[in-house]
């Protein structure tokens, strides 16, 4: 290291790096990870960008540090009760079948010659529809307690606002499967056939797929909120490793910033998900949807630029400065919702120990 | 038993099926990328010269470094938390 105290010459890629940057950057994505159960693609590699990554490592980097982050994040949520290994493992299945089938889509758009059309619209569409889906299923819940409210009553806890899981579950095709963590019984063909329909979906628009596997594990299987980040956080930690092994033996890994990243990601990571043990599973829906939403709204501003050269670098700064502002107002947000709890508990704690001491 | 076999189920899908997902993810281009080793010392030219040298020695310490860091730096994040006085065993709240 022959550079100023706040550089680091990364081995491989040759260049000098602003590390403190690094440590931000895997800090916030690893809170955000472990609240909502994403990679973060999405958020890391403009964020690496900025930092002077070239793109060609900029994918091989992110990913494995979402392996090393995303097992950190299943350790804790394990801990928590929130992991159904089970559900992840038969999901698997039909997510990496999806994955093919979409990659095989994407063959033939390639040939036909627009590709780039079909993938970005479908990602628009289809984000629109889970911001639509997470927004229009809390403001049923919110109807359907302020009717229990109404009647004197109050709302169970475990009552959610759209309901179509429970139609699936009507499917008794066998084998039936309890999923114990989940507290679900479904036919073992739901959750191939849903992790079918979200991996084509992923593989064709080449994303990881916590933002489409995720909703899906609480609106169409029917899981708990944090068993949904747990179960989805257990699929990325997995297959994140192995996109380590590929990525790296074709040269497009710079592992000294992963492991810079690594080190504000773990304790991001830990923030994350223990700050879901103080946020209610509808606050993590509702902060889940704005991430989609932005998220959208900046796939819409590279839309716009790909098809306007004239607008395109203002629209791609716009983009990532979005995201990255989103990012960090998140984090922020988590970090004093974390902040909030830990208080709150050692206070209880404190209180039951001076009870103890008196008695 | 089951767990174990859980276990076995899980390391079959690693082995045989993740590899299709994460073709899908992106392309690579086949260029052959090398690292200039000429100003790193120590660790860091060690590092340089294995990526040069041997792709697949590289990847297989890569990937035993990043799920190794991962857990260090995770069980360290543990004690920390621990210290703020954090109940990580369990949650008690239980809903959708």
């Amino acid at each position: 290291m022959n550079m100023d105290a706040l550089h680091m010459l990364m081995p491989i890629a040759g260049i000098p790096l602003y590390w403190p940057g690094l440590i931000i950057l895997g800090f916030g994505v690893g809170i955000i990870g472990g609240f909502f159960g994403m990679g973060g693609a999405w958020m890391v590699t403009p964020g690496l960008n900025i930092l002077g990554f070239p793109m060609a490592f900029a994918i091989g980097t992110d990913v494995t540090h979402m392996a090393g982050k995303s097992l950190i994040s299943t350790m804790r949520h394990a801990k928590f009760g929130n992991v159904d290994y089970k559900l992840g493992i038969i999901m698997m299945f039909g997510t990496v079948t999806g994955f093919e089938c979409g990659a095989q889509l994407v063959m033939f758009l390639e040939k036909v010659g627009s590709i780039n059309f079909y993938v970005r619209w479908a990602y628009v569409v289809l984000l629109t529809l889970i911001a639509w889906t997470v927004f229009s299923d809390v403001a049923k819940r919110r109807k359907k307690e302020r009717e229990a409210v109404a009647m004197g009553k109050t709302l169970d806890a475990q009552a959610t606002g759209l309901e179509w899981h429970k139609t699936l579950h009507k499917i008794n095709i066998p084998p039936m499967i309890t999923f114990k963590t989940a507290g679900i019984r479904c036919s073992m063909w739901l959750p191939v056939m849903v992790s079918l329909f979200t991996g084509t979906l992923a593989g064709f628009l080449g994303i990881g797929g916590g933002l489409i596997c995720m909703p899906a594990l609480i609106y169409l299987i029917g899981c708990p909120t944090h068993v949904a980040v747990g179960t989805d956080l257990f699929n990325v930690a997995v297959s994140g490793l192995y996109g380590a092994a590929t990525y790296s033996y074709k040269g497009r890994v710079e592992l000294l910033a992963a492991l810079v990243m690594l080190v504000g990601a773990a304790v991001g990571a830990q923030i994350g998900t223990v700050a879901t043990k103080y946020v209610k599973g509808y606050g993590i829906r509702i902060f889940f949807g704005l991430a989609v939403i932005c998220c959208g709204i900046s796939v819409i501003l590279k839309l716009v630029g790909a098809s306007f050269a004239q607008v395109k670098a203002l629209t791609d700064t716009t983009a990532t400065v979005m995201i990255l502002s989103v990012v960090s107002l998140m984090s922020l947000y988590i970090l004093i919702e974390f902040i909030k709890g830990v208080r709150e508990e050692r206070r209880q704690s404190f209180a039951k120990q001076a009870k103890a001491a008196r008695a | 038993m089951s767990t174990l076999r859980a276990k076995l189920f899980g390391l079959l899908t690693v082995l045989f099926l993740i590899p299709s997902r994460l073709l899908a993810e992106g392309k690579i281009s086949n260029e052959v990328l090398v690292a200039d080793t000429r100003h790193l010392h120590g660790l860091e030219a060690w590092w340089g010269n294995l990526y040069n040298d041997s792709r697949v020695q590289f990847a297989l310490l890569t990937i035993i470094v990043i799920p190794t860091s991962g857990v260090i730096l995770g069980l360290i994040a543990d004690q920390f938390m621990k210290r703020l006085g954090i109940d990580l065993k369990k949650r008690s709240l239980s809903e959708h």
